[in-house]
């Protein structure tokens, strides 16, 4: 009986505290709602969160979905690659021909930017694969000591020795197959040749055809 | 040479129609989503569909897990007698079909339909159709050919997923679909039922 009576006034405090709280949610979202060029009236009741916005084109564990677009995979990313690909967008040094305007469908605050680079950074689903088996052998050995034949350095040296990425340079392990094949062939198309991109333009411009799919075969089964 | 390659593939359309243990399905099919499968009614287009998707969604009547009363009403006995060899042939049949646009949507819904369909809206979380569906509605593999559908067709679909029919279809459609508002469905199956 004492903790009934001692908890009703604390229960009513919490109760004004969350009413506050959705009544600035509600002015928030309608805000919001009425900055929307697409015509909407109402503001929409934030059923998902961020994060499944993300996963809605890039796979329910962030692997990767193949759909018209090929939607890499986001499961592991290193925080310091993930955030600057998203900011590449935003200044539209990063794939500004598509169809799509990647800019504003990966349009975010900074903080929206970090939080996710910190949820994707945890989730560890199981590689796609997907990638010719037969090569797996040829793409482990390129990853690991590069071409010499061709100056290409080892792509460990800067990616980890099993591909878990490092700080700007991106984690590849687990990558879908069509994705890192699409990324190699076309870097300074899809990425420009400036900042932390320029690094890598020389080096997917000197690789094969046959070496990139060798290295994206290896690297669509690592885990 | 045209000419050639076009009489030699509508001969063996022909023939694979009438001489295939499909001709008979075929038939049935005709019957509601009509003689060219350009959609009747409730029942969608066909013609000029992606065959894996054809497939799915008859294996998907066949287990029942496509469940909204029409479906349950009309296609899951259609897709009873069906084996996998059938389920291929009618969603090749089907797919080499021209496909007529539906045009039945609202002409004044057509630009905000497209501003969502290429853009969706980040605000809200809502992703862009586009990314998956093709930057012109044509669909690729597994994924539906959205160009054209009629308006009524596309509107009761999308619907459907919000009111918690068929859930158990593989990820993210149900979720999506079910974020739209009623205006948003308006507007998208105006939009789609004009593209060519």
């Amino acid at each position: 009986m004492d903790e009934t009576g001692a908890g009703g006034p604390v229960m009513k405090v919490i109760g004004l505290h969350s009413a506050m709280l959705t009544a600035i949610v509600a002015i928030a979202l309608a805000l919001a709602g009425s900055a929307d060029v697409s015509g909407r009236t109402a503001p929409r009741p934030r059923v998902g969160s961020k994060v499944e916005y993300c996963m809605d084109c890039h796979g329910p564990s962030g692997q990767g979905y193949h759909g018209y677009l090929i939607m890499p995979r986001l499961a592991g990313q290193t925080p310091e690659y993930f955030e600057s690909q998203l900011r590449a967008f935003a200044e539209r040094t990063r794939e500004r021909a598509l169809f799509i305007n990647m800019s504003r469908v990966h349009g975010m605050s900074p903080d929206m930017r970090a939080s996710l680079a910190a949820q994707f950074r945890g989730f560890n689903p199981s590689p796609f694969g997907g990638g010719p088996r037969h090569l797996v052998a040829t793409g482990r050995q390129i990853f690991q000591e590069g071409a010499p034949e061709a100056n290409v350095p080892a792509c460990a040296a800067c990616h980890g020795p099993d591909a878990q990425g490092e700080g700007p340079n991106a984690r590849l392990a687990g990558q879908l197959f069509p994705y890192t094949v699409k990324e190699l062939k076309n870097w300074t198309s899809e990425r420009g040749s400036g900042g932390q991109a320029g690094i890598m333009a020389p080096i997917a411009r000197a690789l094969t055809e046959q070496q990139i799919v060798a290295i994206a075969a290896y690297l669509s089964y690592l885990k | 040479m045209r000419f050639m390659r076009l009489s030699i593939a509508i001969v063996a359309l022909v023939a694979s129609a009438v001489a295939s243990p499909a001709g008979d399905s075929i038939r049935n099919c005709t019957w509601c989503h009509g003689t060219s499968a350009q959609g009747f009614g409730s029942a969608p287009r066909l013609a000029g569909q992606r065959p894996p998707y054809i497939e799915n969604q008859l294996l998907s009547f066949f287990v029942h897990a496509r469940d909204n009363p029409l479906s349950a009403q009309y296609m899951w006995a259609a897709a009873e007698g069906l084996n996998g060899e059938t389920a291929h042939e009618l969603a090749m049949y089907f797919s080499m079909l021209p496909p007529e646009p539906a045009m039945d949507g609202n002409k004044q819904l057509i630009d905000i339909g497209r501003l969502i369909y290429e853009e969706g809206s980040p605000e809200s979380d809502l992703v862009a159709c586009a990314a998956c569906h093709g930057p012109n509605g044509e669909g690729v593999r597994q994924i539906p050919r959205l160009a054209g559908l009629s308006y009524s067709y596309l509107k009761r679909r999308l619907e459907e997923w919000g009111e918690g029919y068929h859930t158990g279809a593989e990820p993210p459609m149900p979720g999506i679909a079910s974020k739209l508002y009623p205006q948003e469905i308006e507007a998208l199956a105006s939009f789609l039922s004009f593209v060519p």
